[in-house]
């Protein structure tokens, strides 16, 4: 091997390593705006109407539950939000729930595996944010949805189709950088 | 006070840091004997101060000071003492001090114990280092201060993830750090090596101690790791190639490849610039994991809270270090030329087989690893890189790797014939296709399974081979001189020794993977009284019933299990809630035995019924004993008289090994 090649050679491990830095760069930029996302967990149902339910209200709440046909041909964008009075995040999202339920922007949520008065000692403490609030004690009706974890929380258009999908709980940030775009976009 | 204490401990060795790395650095360019002098120095004093900021992490955790942010956020009174000891290396802060710390040790060590080391040479390692240490000092006091305070003080901490309230997990980090940060030393000495402009036999003697006791403890951090995941996450696997995994893995390929490499540089004087290269690599590898988990890049069960911010900073850390080394490596490395020549079929020739072979495993790794996030950033896919892909990519590579690795030993240097290798290796050959033959005859027609335990003889007998034909056990053929055979075997060296366990320990590991591959399991719901059979043994459901422990309470079940109507144990599987965190864990209940471990996981009650989660897992705590032969292996080479005489500093190492 001539020495030009063999100094091309050895200059290849520096080509990676810059290479490849500069796409963990891209990465920890894309984080930052939003554009790239290691915990979004793509949902299959982006795109479609939620699977066929129907669940019982949460016993003591006095709030409608809901059923899958209620969630089509609304007159405004519907966030349902899976929830449980058990889950730390949970808390951590409410004072944003509240914010939207104030704005105007229903709520509906689902108690998930939850006991009727935890959920409504929950409530009482926190606030209630919830325009329907439907009870899936067994979780059944989660499989369907593929929930991941509680909180979670879906973006439903007027059209009854699921725009967008959030693991985790709804922080501020996530709140004014991807749901009042939703809802703008959507409105 | 503690906690101020331990900052301005920190902000100490940040300085002692800096001078450790620009006096001896510039001594050395410079041929001033004082200036390089005054690395040792620096170098105990910059470990004094990291050990002292250490220790007062260590008292804020112990003594819960709730005004302390990090003990807050991961400690609480409940915890025993272990755990708020191990709280204290559990979350990202007290993590990065722990990494400093072995950092600082290492260089003490080098400082200490490296006598012998060309005046030059020990400077520019010690620089080196003390560069390291800079940066990840300043990552500590800019980006991840582990003493922030919090006022008012909060009335108790919020507990440690309970998933991690393990043993396993407490020495799970300090052993991973221990191979990560001595892939440091190796690092530095590449670096030094590259700024001499010399690599020569002597190097490679300095450098394989430390290359294998970062790969000893390495491997028992990797083992600690998937035994932690196997017992405790209650998966029934004991290795997911999850990304964080993968992380750990590179260094270990890189360095398994470092280790074998370096001894060519000794013996024969070749391969000195792909040595150097390695070096680099695989402390490349262990930063690039430290990157991967710490900057919230991938998801995975192991990442560390985090936050872009941080990733940033390490990244520069990253691109700074390696990049750094490797334009070094661009400019210096072509003029080093090979000396030692050697035929394609050779000793030498072997290890350079063993080097491409564990290469290209950390290449198949690295790519299964970081594509899914490329594919994420460039096209905007979200694809998943799975266990079957690794699985298929890695079995070609590991074939001949095995094949190789019992016939490597047994060749010359310089130049060698097949022909008397496989002469002293047709018992093994017979062995390994024997295993091959009854497990197809008895298991079904499963090829996995049955390769794995082929595969794991062939390495078992291939390293009896090695030490029977060292000792001349076999010489004559009428009549064994055992007397003659053991006066040989006393005198041959510990190195060699070691070599042949770590082989058979890999062995063993394969063993236990093919043995894992014959696993059964089996999921149902049962009621109290209501039995299943799985794996020859009949697995019944007495009792479910509340269990109350120290900082949880729990639901346990009590499974007896049993042979021909015979009890062969009780297992109690149980699911624990945390209250405070408000999480639930799965304990698994494991009965382990050397033909097996029988596994219960408890699911979730309903009407009445128990789902029940039933594993009879063939031979799988051979896994981890291998694991522990390998590590024991480069132990007993490290207490080779010839790596002591030459570089008294592995005395360290092995006194490290033995408190560890």
């Amino acid at each position: 091997m001539s020495l030009t090649s063999r100094r091309a050679l050895m200059l290849a491990p520096l080509g990676l390593a810059v290479a490849g830095g500069a796409g963990f760069y891209g990465m920890l930029r894309g984080m930052g705006t939003g554009s790239y996302d290691p915990r979004g967990v793509p949902s299959v149902l982006i795109g479609r109407a939620p699977p066929d339910f129907t669940l019982p209200p949460l016993a003591g709440s006095g709030k409608p539950a809901f059923a899958a046909a209620e969630l089509r041909d609304l007159p405004s964008p519907v966030l349902v939000n899976y929830w449980a009075s058990w889950c730390v995040p949970c808390i951590i999202e409410h004072p944003q729930l509240m914010r939207l339920s104030r704005e105007g922007v229903p709520v509906w949520g689902i108690n998930y595996k939850d006991k009727p008065q935890d959920a409504g000692a929950f409530l009482t403490r926190h606030g209630d944010p919830f325009a329907r609030l439907a009870a899936d004690e067994s979780g059944r009706v989660a499989i369907d949805w593929g929930v991941y974890g509680v909180p979670e929380t879906y973006f439903i258009d007027r059209q009854g189709i699921i725009r967008w999908r959030w693991a985790g709980p709804v922080t501020p940030e996530v709140l004014d950088g991807d749901i009042r775009p939703l809802l703008r976009r959507y409105a | 006070m503690i906690a101020e204490l331990g900052h301005f401990a920190l902000a100490l060795a940040l300085a002692l840091a800096l001078a450790q790395t620009v006096v001896p650095l510039w001594g050395a360019a410079r041929h001033d004997a004082r200036l390089m002098a005054a690395a040792g120095p620096l170098a105990f004093g910059h470990l004094l101060a990291c050990a002292a900021g250490f220790a007062a992490l260590l008292v804020a955790f112990a003594v819960n000071d709730t005004s302390v942010v990090n003990v807050v956020q991961n400690s609480h009174s409940a915890k025993p003492m272990l755990y708020k000891l191990a709280g204290a290396w559990g979350n990202h802060e007290g993590s990065m001090v722990l990494w400093v710390l072995i950092l600082a040790l290492c260089g003490g060590a080098v400082a200490g114990f490296g006598r012998d080391l060309p005046t030059t040479l020990k400077a520019r390692v010690l620089g080196v280092l003390g560069l390291v240490a800079v940066g990840f000092m300043a990552f500590i006091l800019a980006t991840s201060n582990p003493f922030g305070r919090v006022w008012p003080p909060a009335p108790d901490g919020q507990g440690l993830n309970p998933v991690l309230q393990d043993p396993g997990l407490a020495f799970h980090p300090p052993l991973l750090y221990l191979g990560y940060v001595g892939f440091a030393v190796t690092f530095a000495f590449a670096v030094a090596a590259l700024l001499e402009g010399r690599v020569d036999a002597a190097w490679g003697r300095w450098v394989r101690p430390w290359a294998l006791a970062a790969w000893s403890f390495l491997t028992l951090g990797i083992a600690l790791g998937s035994w932690w995941a196997y017992y405790e996450l209650g998966w029934g696997g004991y290795w997911f190639w999850d990304p964080v995994e993968n992380a750990s893995l590179l260094p270990w390929l890189a360095g398994t490849a470092l280790l074998h490499s370096a001894v060519v540089v000794e013996k024969r004087e070749a391969l000195k610039v792909w040595t150097v290269l390695l070096a680099l690599l695989a402390f490349g590898f262990s930063l690039l994991g430290t990157f991967l988990v710490r900057s919230g890049v991938l998801n995975s069960v192991h990442a560390f809270a985090n936050d872009p911010e941080r990733g940033v900073f390490i990244l520069a850390l990253l691109l700074f270090y390696i990049g750094g080394a490797f334009a070094l490596f661009a400019w210096r490395g072509p003029a080093m030329a090979p000396t030692g020549m050697f035929a394609p079929l050779s000793r030498e020739g072997g290890l350079v087989l063993n080097n491409l072979l564990l290469c290209s495993a950390a290449a198949v790794v690295l790519a299964g690893t970081l594509w899914p996030m490329f594919a994420d950033l460039l096209f905007g896919q979200k694809i998943s890189v799975g266990p079957p892909f690794f699985n298929t990519a890695i079995l070609p590579l590991t074939v001949p790797l095995v094949l190789a690795m019992a016939a490597g030993p047994l060749l010359p240097w310089k130049r060698a014939k097949l022909w008397p290798v496989l002469q002293r290796l047709w018992w093994a050959a017979l062995g390994a296709a024997a295993a091959l033959l009854l497990c197809l005859a008895f298991a079904g027609w499963r090829v996995g399974p049955a390769l794995g335990f082929g595969a794991a003889l062939w390495l078992i007998l291939g390293a009896a081979a090695d030490i029977a034909d060292r000792i001349a056990l076999f010489r004559h053929p009428r009549f064994l001189h055992l007397g003659a055979a053991w006066s040989r075997a006393k005198g041959l060296p510990r190195a060699a020794w070691g070599a042949a366990m770590a082989h058979a320990g890999l062995g063993v590991t394969l063993l236990g993977v093919a043995g894992m591959g014959l696993a059964t399991d089996n999921l149902s719901a049962l009621r109290p009284g209501q039995s299943v059979t799985l794996g020859g043994y009949e697995w019944r459901l007495d009792k479910v019933e509340d269990a109350i422990g120290p900082n949880w309470s729990a639901r346990r079940a009590t499974v007896t299990v049993s042979r021909n109507g015979a009890t062969v144990t009780v297992l109690h599987p149980e699911r624990r809630f945390f209250p405070v965190g408000r999480t639930t864990t799965t304990e698994a209940a494991i009965e382990t035995g050397l033909s097996g471990d029988l596994y219960a996981v408890m699911g979730e009650e309903q009407d009445g019924a128990t789902v029940l989660r039933l594993h009879h897992n063939l031979l799988a705590p051979w896994i981890w004993l291998g694991a522990v032969l390998m590590a024991l292996g480069g132990a007993i080479s490290l207490t080779d008289r010839r790596i002591r005489v030459a570089a008294p500093a592995t005395k360290r190492a092995t006194a490290m090994a033995a408190k560890a």
